[in-house]
């Protein structure tokens, strides 16, 4: 699969936002040019343009114009550097990664908002387990929706990955503790679950979340192990208030960001990290299995600035 | 650090009210917050750049009018030009029939629920809707959308063993008409903006199906893409129309401004919810009052909380129930009513009420009343019985007036006393709150001279 950087550059080529015109070698602010006022007006725009708000924008902005104070022959290439080592320190920590199983099973809930790729963030993170040579267990705990069991029996017979499901309207959290049984018969390595989409302001779904992991509790006090948020890379300063409300009622551990295949650059994941400091652990780069990778901050920051030589 | 634009105007408004009639330098400083603000709902650097400049300008030149706050001044101003933007084009579906609707947009947008949506509604209004699965690569998108056409009784085509986009599409369209359907609607997959190939997929299946209507639907949650998302799926497959998803969430939807600015292209639906009843008509100054904060009852509780001293409001409501209501009671009304800026102004942050002209005759028919009830002596504003014919001269004469306003004054005092005994028992501390909560009612023609805030 290609790269976070390829598919920044790529999605790039085939559009002309702003940020484009800042960060690509071709363009305008980044090229060899020197470094003036009206770039740094440009590199502003590119960094409100990439979701990453006021302070990491500010903050990337001050470095910079320091730099430029000390060295008036600063080049564009020369602050995109700058601009990545300051995205990177702001991500310091922020590399999820789970290096080895510490249960049987692991539990995984995935949780977040409508339509931000969860069912397709299990499928993914199953096919990832079994090529590790793991045996993952997914549980179909959408009840609600129409044909999400079908959507993820669909991938779960594509991978050949057992599945718990129940009938549309079915209680999720039955679900949830009918398929940690299943996974403990078994000997399964992982148990991820795929939970229905929920605005976070609906309290009454954010109460079945908490039912889940009451019920998972009878048979695991720890469970779920891990509860990852996943995040549609393309939102905007909302996803910070998601991520806030899902942490504060359903206690996250993680961050998935999908859709970072388009044009968006997620920075607003890097709000939510500034604020509640929630490690990322893969990101989402396409609609198949394979498309999942983990999260690299240095290759983000790099790949935000369009730096391409140091990346692999 | 997440302010709601509600909140941030408002503070940015109590800054700017007192300090006199707009000037450059105050002006500046409120538009660069009311920018802040716009660049925290998400709307586009760029946009809300421009966005500021057109209200520049409109403020410029305008003089305030002596009755409206310098702060009144540039709500009016920012809303109107906000409602102005959002509601520029025809929300409205084309009025044919057979309707054809294309859907399309971004991955998880809420292509699929709007398509049953979007059914029902038309359904509502006397079509016979069909849906038609043209997305054939989403696991169990074909059985997500018959499952919904089955649950609600509508027409569906899908073919499960086939790839070919175009040719389903063609396929169902024809199979639609054979029907009797009269609306028929294309759900297709998720793709990608910048997705050539994908693109080129849903441009032909318009060139195929003819579709009168080519809706994009959009997260309202989108952040700064969706300037580019808008922009790059209009220039392909010619848009008639955008639909904002997820508004039940409580983001301020600024990628309603963003896409409808750079496009000029239609916002016509709204989708509030999972459920497939869960779908509004767009009303841009109601959306312009969700990005802004304006327009918006909120606004005028805020006012009135900030105004109306709960004590007092308690106290009056106690005299509505024993109805020993006097002109000192009148006054304060009066006086709490001034006190939340000028009557037009306030009526205008009402919905529904926004049109409603309060003029100069209004507020100096206000000032009338206050004038007459001061030059009363205390005895004679808490028993208004006690008003006798040189009384009254001298409280007209003291207030500058004829005592044929006084004498209408005390008429019209007298039928509202009237009104509070026969509403007795709790109903009046009730009307009281609801005039706090900004649910007020006036009556036709309302007399807003008469007792400022509470109407009978
Ligand atoms: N381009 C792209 N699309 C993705 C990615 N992840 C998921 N999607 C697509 O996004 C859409 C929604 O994904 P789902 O996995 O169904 O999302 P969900 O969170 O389970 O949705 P609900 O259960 O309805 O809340 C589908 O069309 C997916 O193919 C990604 O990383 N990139
Ligand atoms: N809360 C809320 N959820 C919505 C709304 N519209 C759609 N959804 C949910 O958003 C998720 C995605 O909706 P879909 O209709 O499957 O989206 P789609 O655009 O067809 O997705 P793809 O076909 O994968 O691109 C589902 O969980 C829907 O129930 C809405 O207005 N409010
Ligand atoms: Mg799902
Ligand atoms: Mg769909």
């Amino acid at each position: 699969m290609a790269s976070l950087f390829q598919r920044f550059k790529d999605g790039l080529k085939r559009t002309t936002p702003t940020f484009y015109k800042a960060f690509s070698k071709a363009g305008s602010l980044f090229g060899g040019r020197k470094i003036d006022a009206s770039s740094l007006d440009e590199l502003e725009e590119a960094l409100y343009s990439a979701d990453f708000g006021v302070e990491t924008t500010e903050e990337i902005l001050e470095a910079v114009r320091e730099a430029y104070k000390k060295d008036k022959e600063l080049r564009g290439l020369d602050a995109a550097r700058i601009g990545a080592s300051v995205l990177e320190r702001v991500l310091e920590g922020s590399e999820g990664r789970i290096d080895q199983l510490t249960h049987k099973p692991e539990i995984i809930a995935l949780v977040g908002v409508n339509g931000s790729g969860k069912t397709t963030t299990a499928a993914k993170l199953a096919k990832n387990f079994q090529d590790q040579g793991k045996q993952p267990l997914v549980a179909a705990c959408d009840t609600f929706r129409a044909a999400a069991n079908e959507q993820i029996r669909t991938w779960c017979d594509r991978l050949n990955v057992p599945l718990i499901a129940s009938q549309h309207g079915a209680d999720a959290a039955a679900v949830a503790f009918d398929a940690l049984q299943a996974a403990r018969g078994r000997g399964s390595d992982v148990l991820l679950l795929d939970t229905a989409g929920r605005l976070h302001n609906k309290e009454n779904l954010m109460r079945e979340l908490q039912k889940i992991r009451r019920v998972l509790g009878k048979l695991d006090e720890s469970a779920p192990h891990h509860a990852w948020l996943v995040v549609d890379g393309s939102i905007g300063s909302n996803s910070i208030q998601q991520a806030r409300v899902f942490h504060e009622s359903f206690g996250l551990t993680g961050l998935i960001v999908t859709k970072l295949d388009g044009t968006s650059r997620g920075g607003a994941v890097t709000g939510i990290y500034r604020e509640l400091k929630l490690p990322i652990f893969y990101v989402g780069l396409g609609e198949k299995a394979e498309d999942l990778q983990p999260f690299s901050a240095k290759d983000y920051a790099r790949a935000v600035f369009g730096i391409e030589e140091e990346i692999r | 650090m997440f302010e709601s634009l509600t909140d941030r105007l408002g503070s940015t408004l109590r800054n700017l009210r007192g300090k006199g009639k707009l000037t450059e330098e105050n002006m500046a400083e409120s538009l660069q917050e009311v920018r802040k603000a716009l660049l925290a709902a998400d709307v586009h650097f760029r946009v809300a750049r421009e966005f500021i400049e057109r209200v520049r300008e409109a403020c410029v030149g305008q003089e305030v009018l002596k009755s409206v706050s310098p702060g009144q001044m540039v709500v009016k101003v920012i809303n109107d030009e906000l409602a102005k933007l959002l509601g520029e084009g025809s929300t409205e579906l084309v009025n044919e029939k057979p309707l054809r609707v294309l859907l399309l947009g971004l991955q998880g947008s809420g292509k699929t629920t709007f398509a049953a949506k979007l059914a029902k509604r038309l359904e509502k209004e006397g079509y016979k809707p069909a849906l038609i699965a043209c997305d054939v690569y989403r696991p169990a998108a074909i059985d997500q959308l018959e499952i919904l056409a089955k649950d609600n009784g509508f027409l569906f085509y899908g073919e499960r063993d086939q790839k070919d986009v175009v040719g389903i599409s063609k396929r169902g369209a024809k199979w639609a008409r054979e029907q009797g359907a009269t609306a028929v609607i294309f759900d297709t997959a998720g793709r990608l903006q910048i997705d050539t190939e994908l693109v080129e997929e849903v441009r032909k299946v318009r060139e195929t199906v003819q579709p009168q209507e080519s809706l994009l639907v959009a997260d309202a949650a989108l952040g700064q893409e969706a300037v580019n998302v808008a922009k790059t799926f209009n220039e392909s497959v010619p848009l008639t129309g955008i639909v904002m998803t997820k508004l039940d969430g409580d983001t301020r939807g600024g990628a309603a401004l963003s896409m409808k600015s750079i496009t000029g292209v239609p916002i016509k639906f709204l989708g509030v919810g999972e459920k497939v009843t869960d779908l509004e008509a767009c009303h841009p100054d109601r959306l312009a009052g969700r990005i802004l904060g304006m327009g918006d009852v909120v606004s005028l509780v805020e006012k009135a909380q900030e105004n109306i001293d709960e004590k007092e409001a308690e106290r009056m409501a106690k005299k509505l129930e024993t109805a020993d209501f006097n002109f000192e009671d009148f006054l304060s009304q009066m006086q709490q009513v001034k006190k939340m800026g000028s009557l037009g102004g306030l009526m205008k942050m009402i919905p529904g009420m926004n049109n409603m002209q309060v003029g100069d005759r209004e507020e100096r028919k206000m000032k009338h009343t206050e004038a007459l009830i001061q030059s009363m002596t205390p005895l004679e504003r808490s028993n208004p019985v006690i008003l006798n014919g040189s009384r009254r001269a001298r409280i007209a004469q003291g207030a500058g007036l004829q005592v044929k306003d006084l004498n209408a004054l005390i008429k019209q005092f007298q039928q509202m006393k009237k009104m509070m005994k026969m509403m007795k028992g709790g109903k009046g501390r009730k009307m009281m709150k609801k005039f706090q909560k900004g649910g007020m009612q006036l009556p036709e023609g309302g007399d807003l001279g008469g007792l400022g805030g509470m109407k009978f």
